[in-house]
Formats: structure tokens, sequence, C-alpha cells
């Protein structure tokens, strides 16, 4: 089943009609890529997933957006449950000017866990998740903000996971990280992709094709193409997709 | 838009292109030498094989780099991938050319056996379709490229013809047998050069559309 399943949904900021018309399913337990020129809506869309548009003043959104077949844009939705099973990694790491110990918990905390046995094993099961267990684990106690940006990077990802949600949004997760970095992040992602539906928008299609099974090719508001990762990068469909891939694009 | 890419990708058809002609020239040449009884244009073809070989090369190094530096997708990378293929496929027949020329200077030693006629009905046929083939993959030409592939059984069944008959010349007498097998032969080299041409073809669909029609991939997939 699709976990999210986006039907004719159209966005303005004011007069600027920034997505139009898009229609889009997005399977569970899978890694979508949304790819397109700088200014498309990649991130104007990864936004309407967990409402983070709701604090733009003037913007206006009709449509549907099914996540399990709720409709999140409905004004009854409840937002603090919407980002707890819908969360965001952001394109530079955003860690806490806290320790690591109470990054992971903030989340739970904040939903309600207090009980410090709880705490304790949802620290070491979200570290594991990220693979920064066995580094970390004598150093809980230490400011986040002093680890490298890969590590910050997977510790903002394990303060999502920490909050057990069902999908992870990513915009532009490795564009501040290093080759070296970025490869590690890749494969934390694919480790992931078991648990949590993924979605990520990237300028690296190199990456996208490398990560992906399902990719999203944006221009100027609308979504050109969508379909299987192995035939958007060897055989798509449309002439925009193709020029924009092999960079005839401009 | 105009890419820098767009060069190298343009060289690397250039050598394709070369090697294609020389391929052709090469199978033209060694059915000829058979046909006219001519040892010294099928000893052209036998020398040739190595400037085959050394294109070969040279075309698997060129389509490596493009793919190792480039990262190609899409149309780009169905080029280069397509392109390896048929620079396999041209390779192998110019050693069949090759094979044919060897069996036509044995051939031409002895009296003739027969006259020839299937066998230069083959070629004939073989030749069109390697030259069409090579024709779809210049012009983006699915189309054509399909209808090679159809063509394919007609040389088989022409195959299977030169053979039965050549059997009963060798039924008649142990002396033709010698003579009956180096036709047999040069029958199954062009019908494996045909089979080349159709990979070709199939490469072309591949190239062109986006879809694999190698051992009827389509229809098994719809099953
Ligand atoms: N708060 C806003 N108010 C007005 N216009 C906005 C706002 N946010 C984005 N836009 C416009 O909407 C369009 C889509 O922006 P968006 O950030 O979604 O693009 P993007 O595809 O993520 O681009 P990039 O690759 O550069 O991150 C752009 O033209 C942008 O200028
Ligand atoms: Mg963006």
């Amino acid at each position: 089943m699709a976990q999210i399943e986006v039907k004719k949904l159209n966005l303005s900021y004011g007069d600027f009609h920034a997505l139009i018309d898009i229609d889009l399913s997005i399977e569970t337990r899978m890694i979508t890529a949304m790819i397109g020129p700088s200014g498309c809506g990649k991130s104007t869309l990864l936004r309407v997933f967990n409402r983070m548009n709701d604090l733009i003043e003037g913007v206006n959104i009709t449509g549907q957006v099914l996540i399990e077949g709720n409709d999140i844009l409905n004004h009854k939705a409840d937002l603090i449950v919407l980002r707890k099973e819908v969360g965001m990694v952001f394109q530079r790491p955003n860690p806490f000017p806290l320790s690591i110990y109470d990054n992971i918990t903030f989340g739970p905390r904040v939903h309600g866990t207090k009980n410090k046995k709880i705490l304790d094993e949802i620290v070491r099961t979200s570290l594991e998740d990220v693979l920064l267990w066995d580094e970390l684990k004598d150093k809980l106690h230490r400011s986040a903000l002093r680890l490298s940006l890969e590590q910050q990077q997977r510790l903002c990802i394990a303060r999502l996971t920490a909050v057990k949600p069902k999908i992870l949004l990513m915009d532009e997760p490795c564009s501040a990280l290093d080759p070296v970095a970025t490869q590690n992040i890749e494969e934390l992602f694919n480790k992931l992709k078991n648990e949590y539906t993924i979605v990520i928008v990237t300028h690296n299609m190199q990456q996208a094709a490398r990560i992906s099974q399902r990719a999203g090719f944006m221009l100027l508001g609308e979504l050109v193409e969508f379909g299987d990762t192995r035939r958007i990068f060897t055989a798509p469909a449309d002439k925009r997709t193709e020029d924009y891939i092999t960079g005839r694009f401009g | 838009m105009e890419r820098h890419f767009d060069e190298e990708l343009k060289g690397l058809n250039e050598k394709l292109l070369k090697m294609a002609s020389l391929v052709e020239e090469m199978i033209s040449a060694s059915i000829r030498s058979l046909i006219d009884r001519n040892t010294g244009m099928a000893e052209d073809v036998i020398k040739s094989d190595d400037k085959v070989n050394m294109l070969e090369i040279e075309i698997d190094e060129e389509s490596l780099k493009l793919l190792a530096l480039h990262q190609p997708a899409a149309s780009d990378l169905r080029f280069i991938t397509s392109a390896m293929k048929i620079n396999n496929d041209l390779e192998r027949m110019g050693d069949l050319a090759v094979n044919i020329a060897e069996r036509s200077v044995d051939l031409i030693k002895q009296p003739q056996l027969k006259p020839l006629i299937d066998i230069p009905q083959m070629a004939k046929i073989t030749q069109q379709m390697v030259h069409d083939s090579l024709t779809a993959f210049i012009n983006k030409d699915s189309e054509l490229a399909r209808q090679v592939c159809r063509r394919d059984d007609e040389v088989d069944k022409l195959n299977e013809q030169v053979f039965r008959e050549l059997l009963t010349y060798m039924m008649e007498g142990p002396k033709n047998i010698t003579r009956a097998v180096d036709l047999i032969l040069v029958a199954k080299h062009l019908e494996r050069i045909a089979d080349h041409a159709t990979n070709i073809s199939e490469d072309v669909v591949y190239y062109v559309q986006g879809t694999m029609i190698k051992h009827h991939i389509e229809e098994k997939k719809k099953q």
C-alpha cells in the first residue's frame, strides 16, 4: 500500500503558484528521490508532508495528501502526532545545543516518556539505528555540537527514529558532507529503508540513482515524470527529464 | 544545449562506424573471394583481422573511460552500452569473415564441387541484414532494426537447405567430403554473422526506445 497518496495538490505562496496539480503515490519502505532544478518546488513538496508550510504566511494549499488514509491537510489533523510520524532531516545538521543523550530523548520526553530506563534504551537503539552506538556509548553526555558533521547528521536522524516515525523526509541531507561521509550516510539510508519510508530531495543525480527505488522529476512546480528509478535514469519517457538528467538542460 | 560530452560521444561513434565499415568490407570480400575464386582477396581479409582487433580494444577502452568519467544516464548511457555490445558483435563478425576467407583459400585449391547458388543467396541476405542493422544504428531507426530481426529466419532456412544439399554430395563419394564440409562451414559462418546482425538490431531498439527485445523478453514479461 502507498504510504503517502497525493491527489491534485496545488500550493501557492501568495500569487506565486509553486506546486501545480501534483499526483503522486509514495510507497512504503522504499526510498523515493525527488530531483529537479533549483526553485522547482522540491522542498515545498517535502514540507507539505509534515505541514511545515503552515508556518509561512500567505500559503494556500488545495488537494489531498493522504498518509495511511488520513488527509493531513484537514484542519483537524493533529500536528503533534503528524510531526512524530513524519520526521524531517535538513541540509545542515541542526542538533540542539544539548548533550547527545538529551538530543535523542528530547522527542520521547515531549511525547510523555519519563522513565529513565526506557529513555536509556531509546538512546541505545536510536544510536544503533544510525550506527553511532559503538563510537558514542561512552560519550553520551558530551555536547552534540562537538561531533563531526557526519556524526551530527546521523544524530539528527537518530533524534527522529527515537520517536519511531513512519516516514523520514530528507532535504539535501548530504550537501554539507564530504564524499566519504556522503557515502556512509547513503549506506545508512539503505539500512533505514527496511524500517522507514524515505523521501529524499537531492541535487546530486548520481545519489538519487544510487539510493532510490522511485524517482520523480519536477520542473516549474510540476511533477513531470515519476516512476521506477532504474527506468527514469536509463529510459525516461519525457524529453524534459532526459534533458535534465543528461545535463542538456538550460 | 551542446555539451563537451557530446564531442566525446561523437568520437566514439566515429570509431564504431569505422569498425563497422571495415567489417562490412571484410564480409563482402570473403564471399567474393569464394565466388570469384580469388586467393589474394581472401588473404587480404585474413590480414585485416589485426586491425579489427585493435579497433575493438580502442572502442572498449574509450567506452569504459566515458562511463567512468561522466557517469552518463538515459540515452547517453544507452548509447555507450549499445556501442560496447555492437563493438563486440562486430569483432566476432570480423572473425567469421576471416573463417570464411580461410575456407575459401582451401576451396580454391581444388576444383569446384558444384555451382554456388544458395550460399551467394544467403550471403546477399546476410550482408543486407548487416548493412541495415548498422544503418538503423546510425539513423536511430528502430523500425528498420525490428525488420532485420524478422529476417533471421530466412537465413536459418537457407543454411539448413545448404546443409541438406551438401550432405547428398558427401554421400555420393568420399572425395567430395572435404569440399562439402568447407562449404557447410561457410554457410554456418554466414548464419552466425546474421545472428550478430540480429543482436546489433536488438541493441539498436534498446538504444532508441529504451525497451529490451532480446530473447523476446517483452512477450515473456507480459505472460
Ligand atoms: N516562503 C516563500 N515565499 C514565497 N515564495 C517561496 C517561498 N518559499 C519558496 N518559494 C518559491 O517557490 C519556488 C519553489 O521553492 P522550493 O524551495 O520548494 O524549491 P526547491 O526545488 O527546493 O529549490 P532548491 O533546489 O533551490 O532548494 C521557488 O520559486 C521559490 O522562490
Ligand atoms: Mg530546496
